[in-house]
């Protein structure tokens, strides 16, 4: 059995036991890398001699928009070539104290995190492992389709309106978006501050709980941290949801739903009932509102937060005879389409005229969608919803239409609005083979129920166990 | 025409904290280029702000010195736009709900003292520096994150002497409280104006023209006067006053119009989601507030009250805070329970021996003991007020006590009545018109003697008593 | 909501990113859908309702002020596209 075929916490008593090294891993990986890359492109700018930073426990991989010291971080995005951080993100510092080590390479994603496809990289897309002419979904498709295609053992991924959880979903795999501020975002390079977090994309559900208890804590370099203890997520894998009570929340299952997703989402929760859950359906009024609040308040904070990407200190920087057509020039030419759209839309609906009727409106719907959780949080342990309307699309199907685009973030989108924590998890396939995920939404803070059901669920399924053959 | 003068000015302010505003990089001045700096006061990607625990501090003590509502819930905002000293291209400012409001600043100019209003104090983030070179510019980071407040007073003030006053009491305020430099030439200190000229009987405003580029009090002052001038001869030819930003040139002595191709710029304020916002309690208020240092104003009207100094003595004591303290020092030590000699000795003596030095009474460094030491020996009469002034002199360059000295360069007073005789009988000698004028009746020419007599004795005759001598003699 | 070529344009200028005027085009006509579909909120009642601008309920985030080292200088300045000594060069700022 090939090393990289196997979950984090196997590969941890192979090592435990003396069955294998850290390097036997790194070198396992690289030759999968090697094998099946240039199909899926889960990975940029491969550089094998590179290796693992430390030779040491189980190496995560690391998606392109999170800082590594010395090692290019660069968004996949023209603007940030050959960027180098003289730092290192919180989580990298973290995986490091706790016995583990990064691939050096990363992996691919949408441009600045834009998109739902991972089709706005500047290093091409990724391809989906399950079907190479569809998308992994995006942002974190490379990172997804790694840990899918068993190029990666686990990895790192960030969500800002689904681009953990959707991608997982499409790629047959486990993602999970914490709690707003329940792992450091000091490092990851900003997209939409108020909503983005970084998350473990992973085999199963036990990786995931171990990779949680890896990253998570308050950092005192990230002032939206939380300071709140981080409980062991393990002890959460235990297999029992009697009792439990799950909201299907109605307006998540309406017209647009892709038929063979509601049926297998159906079946799913059968399977919660039958293991003694107790599944019933909840409104969440607003939830129509949330893909204009998100596209409003992301954008508006995208387009503060990519100002920086101006040609001055680092990256690309256009040729100009003046400052002005510097800016200009290196911006128009750095940036992508998808990127140029979104600092515009942002910085429209923030500008003199237009703030209070967009901007300060969305973020008042926003506390309404925040208060339609709370409300049904009080009766209920959970809610379980599609991750994504529609199973994976064709490569370049939906990239000529960025409203549809959007509109395929709809499951997601609310979690990050309201900061709650989002787990989606296999639950079946479509009939031509494609993956579909459940999403598992809790409390504030709640990822340890999360845990609990989707390993229940997982231990009585075998959709973990199956592998895409490429 | 006459017309009334509107003036308001916002003043940038430098905090002397250790640390910059987001970050622990230091904030010393004068550090060679990008050496303090890093990822978070860069903007690089990724980074994240975390604020200074002092510069809050401070931002509420200052507020509270300048009779401002502290705002129980206030939050920073990003004020965005472009340019190359702004590495984030944002700058991490207050909009909408600002640390505090409405407090007022009193200055004294004339008869009665006038309250100017301040709008707002809030807090903010410097910019770094950037130099222009013929065909680039070069940019330094180091200044980039210092914590800035930004003090803005209502348009209350109505003369350019008004906005000095306003000025000079701001600053004395402020280093008062020891929260910053308070130095317009090392930059810990800008100053932006705005000016507007109505005629008396509008109740309008007129056009506001914004003026920028002054490095001291003075210039702040002349920059307001040309304004003032400029703007009236334009009304009074008819002509429109032009809603601009001007520079002040300091060679040419002129305000210049800022030609700039954008309109007002739209900085798109939304609430930094970087940083949550600061519920600051009534308690905690309060708590500053009892600790605040006694105001400069607290400690002249306490100078006068218990240590019974004039009015005047006491602006001149309390101008300085340091200076006000080694005063009180020095008051304190002195034994007699009537202040008026080292008082005098303070802003006599002392005064002008720091003046001569560049320097201030408190920087002279002479340990309040020796100075009383000095005046003891006065009142013995052991030396003349004339040498005391000399050893005072030899004491601030040598730093050696006063009995040393007058011991080593032997100041020490003649009063033994046979030298004094033996200088006498030679002043007489030489100065025969003088004695004629004396045994005429002329009084001048006894203190003519008597300093005659002082100079031959190189300040050590004791003047009383050779003013006795010369009396007796010549009467 | 109707946002015209100008407007974009304008837009584009305070974002500091040049269009082409084919991109222009596409830019105006895929942005006035996108905001088409965002006027839904104007459906939403938020009288009486705050802003959510900040998603934790944390408050009073403060640090010692302690100094750490600064980045090395040549840190600094690895990644700068010009450099000249120990600044980053820009290119003339014309008023």
């Amino acid at each position: 059995m090939e090393l990289y075929t196997l979950t984090a916490h196997e590969l941890l008593k192979k090592i435990n036991k003396g069955e294998a090294k850290t390097s036997d891993i790194v070198t396992s990986l690289f030759d999968r890398i090697k094998e099946v890359n240039p199909k899926v492109n889960s990975y940029v700018r491969i550089n094998e001699a590179e290796g693992a930073s430390a030779y040491s426990g189980i190496p995560v991989s690391i998606k392109d928009n999170i800082c590594t010291k010395g090692l290019n971080t660069e968004c996949c995005s023209k603007i940030l070539q050959g960027f180098k951080p003289p730092y290192e993100a919180t989580v990298i510092n973290k995986i490091h104290a706790s016995g583990n080590c990064i691939l050096k390479t990363k992996t691919n994603m949408d441009e600045f995190a834009f998109g739902s496809s991972t089709e706005n990289s500047y290093f091409k897309p990724a391809h989906n492992p399950w079907n190479l002419e569809y998308v992994p979904g995006g942002s974190s498709g490379g990172s997804a389709a790694a840990v899918a295609a068993d190029e990666a053992i686990w990895a790192l991924g960030s969500d800002t309106g689904g681009s953990i959880r959707q991608p997982a979903s499409f790629c047959g795999v486990v993602g999970l978006k914490p709690t707003y501020g329940r792992v450091s975002r000091y490092g990851l390079i900003a997209f939409a501050s108020s909503l983005d977090q970084i998350g473990p994309i992973t085999k199963d559900v036990e990786d995931s709980a171990l990779l949680m208890n890896i990253i998570s804590g308050h950092d005192p370099l990230d002032s939206t941290s939380l300071n709140i203890p981080v409980p062991d997520y393990t002890r959460s894998l235990v297999n029992d949801i009697k009792g439990i009570k799950i909201g299907i929340p109605k307006e998540y299952f309406i017209e647009g739903l892709d038929n063979e997703v509601k049926n297998t989402i159906d079946e799913a929760l059968n399977k919660l009932r039958s293991l003694g859950a107790e599944v019933k359906p909840v409104s969440l009024p607003h939830t129509e509102y949330a893909v204009p609040v998100y596209y409003i308040v992301a954008t508006a904070e995208a387009s503060s937060n990519l100002a920086r990407f101006d040609g001055v200190q680092y990256g690309f920087r256009a040729e100009s005879k003046n400052l002005i057509e510097m800016y200009k020039k290196t911006r128009g030419e750095g940036f992508g389409e998808e990127a140029k759209r979104r600092i515009i839309l942002g910085t429209f609906v923030l500008s003199h005229g237009y703030y209070d009727a967009y901007y300060l409106r969305a973020l008042k719907v926003r506390t309404l969608i925040k208060n339609d959780f709370d409300k049904v949080f009080k009766d209920f342990d959970c809610l379980i919803t599609p991750t994504s309307p529609t199973p994976a699309f064709k490569i370049g199907e939906k990239v000529n239409d960025p409203l549809k685009m959007y509109l395929s973030d709809i499951c997601t989108i609310s979690a990050n609005l309201a900061g709650i924590p989002g787990l989606s998890i296999p639950c079946g396939f479509t009939k031509s083979g494609l993956p579909i995920g459940m999403q598992i939404l809790g409390k504030p803070l709640g990822e340890e129920m999360l845990f609990q059901i989707a390993h229940t669920y997982e231990q009585n399924t075998e959709w973990h166990k199956l592998k895409p053959k490429i | 025409m006459k017309y009334d003068t509107v003036i308001g000015l916002e003043v940038h302010l430098h905090l002397n904290t250790k640390t910059k505003a987001f970050c622990a990089c230091s904030t010393e001045f004068g550090s060679i280029a990008n050496f303090q700096t890093c990822p978070v006061c860069l903007g690089m990607p990724g980074s994240l702000p975390v604020y200074n625990k002092v510069a809050l501090d401070y931002a509420i003590k200052v507020a509270l010195a300048l009779n401002c509502t502290v705002q129980e819930y206030t939050k920073f905002d990003r004020k965005n736009y472009f340019y190359p000293d702004l590495p984030k291209n944002y700058q991490v400012s207050q909009y909408d709900l600002p640390l505090s409001l409405s407090g007022f600043l009193e200055i004294e100019l004339g008869a009665k003292p006038k309250r100017i209003g301040i709008t707002r104090v809030h807090m903010e983030e410097d910019a770094g520096k950037l130099i222009h070179k013929e065909d680039n510019s070069l940019v330094d980071f180091n200044r980039t994150g210092i914590p800035l407040l930004e003090i803005v007073s209502e348009p209350d003030m109505n003369s350019p002497e008004e906005a000095h006053s306003y000025l000079t009491e701001l600053k004395s305020v402020l280093e008062y409280l020891d929260v910053s430099d308070c130095d317009m030439e090392k930059g810990s200190l800008r100053c932006d104006a705005n000016i507007s000229l109505k005629k008396p009987e509008d109740k309008k405003l007129g056009v506001k023209v914004e003026l920028k580029n002054m490095n001291s009090f003075k210039a702040v002052k002349d920059a307001l006067n040309y304004e003032v001038e400029r703007q009236a001869q334009l009304l009074d030819e008819g002509k429109t006053i032009g809603q601009e930003t001007r520079l002040w040139d300091t060679e040419k002595s002129i305000t210049v119009s800022m030609r700039t191709k954008e309109g007002a710029q739209d900085y798109r304020y939304f609430p930094e989601p970087d940083l949550p916002p600061f519920i600051i309690s009534k308690t905690t208020v309060e708590e500053i507030k009892s600790k605040l240092p006694e105001s400069g104003r607290d400690k002249l009207q306490r100078f006068v009250r218990e240590y019974g100094l004039t009015n005047y003595d006491a602006k001149i004591l309390v101008s300085n805070k340091k200076d006000a303290e080694y005063a009180e020092k020095c008051i304190k030590a002195y034994p007699e329970s009537d202040k008026k000699m080292v008082v005098n000795w303070l802003v006599g003596a002392m005064l002008s021996e720091a003046n001569a030095r560049n320097s201030s009474i408190a920087a002279l460094n002479i340990p309040e003991n020796n100075l009383i030491s000095l005046l003891v020996s006065i009142q013995k009469q052991e030396i003349s007020n004339l040498s005391a002034k000399s050893v005072l002199s030899e004491m601030v360059s040598s730093g050696k006590a006063p009995l040393q000295i007058i011991k080593e360069k032997n100041f020490a007073q003649i009063s033994d009545a046979g030298e004094l005789d033996k200088i006498v009988d030679e002043v007489i000698k030489d100065n025969q018109k003088s004695v004629a004028d004396l045994k005429a009746g002329k009084e001048n020419a006894l203190m003519f003697l008597v300093g005659q007599a002082m100079k031959k004795s190189k300040g050590k005759g004791n003047p009383k008593l050779l003013q006795e001598i010369f009396k007796r003699r010549l009467s | 909501m109707a946002i015209d070529k100008n407007t974009v344009e304008y837009t584009a200028h305070l974002a500091r990113i040049e269009l082409g005027q084919p991109e222009l085009e596409t830019l105006s006509k895929q942005l006035h859908d996108i905001l088409d579909f965002i006027d839904k909120l104007k459906e939403a009642d938020v009288e009486g309702v705050m802003p959510t601008s900040h998603i934790l309920p944390v408050n009073n985030v403060l640090r010692e002020d302690i100094v750490k080292p600064s980045l090395p200088v040549e840190e600094v300045l690895k990644n700068a596209p010009n450099r000249q000594g120990n600044f980053f060069a820009v290119p003339k700022i014309i008023e």
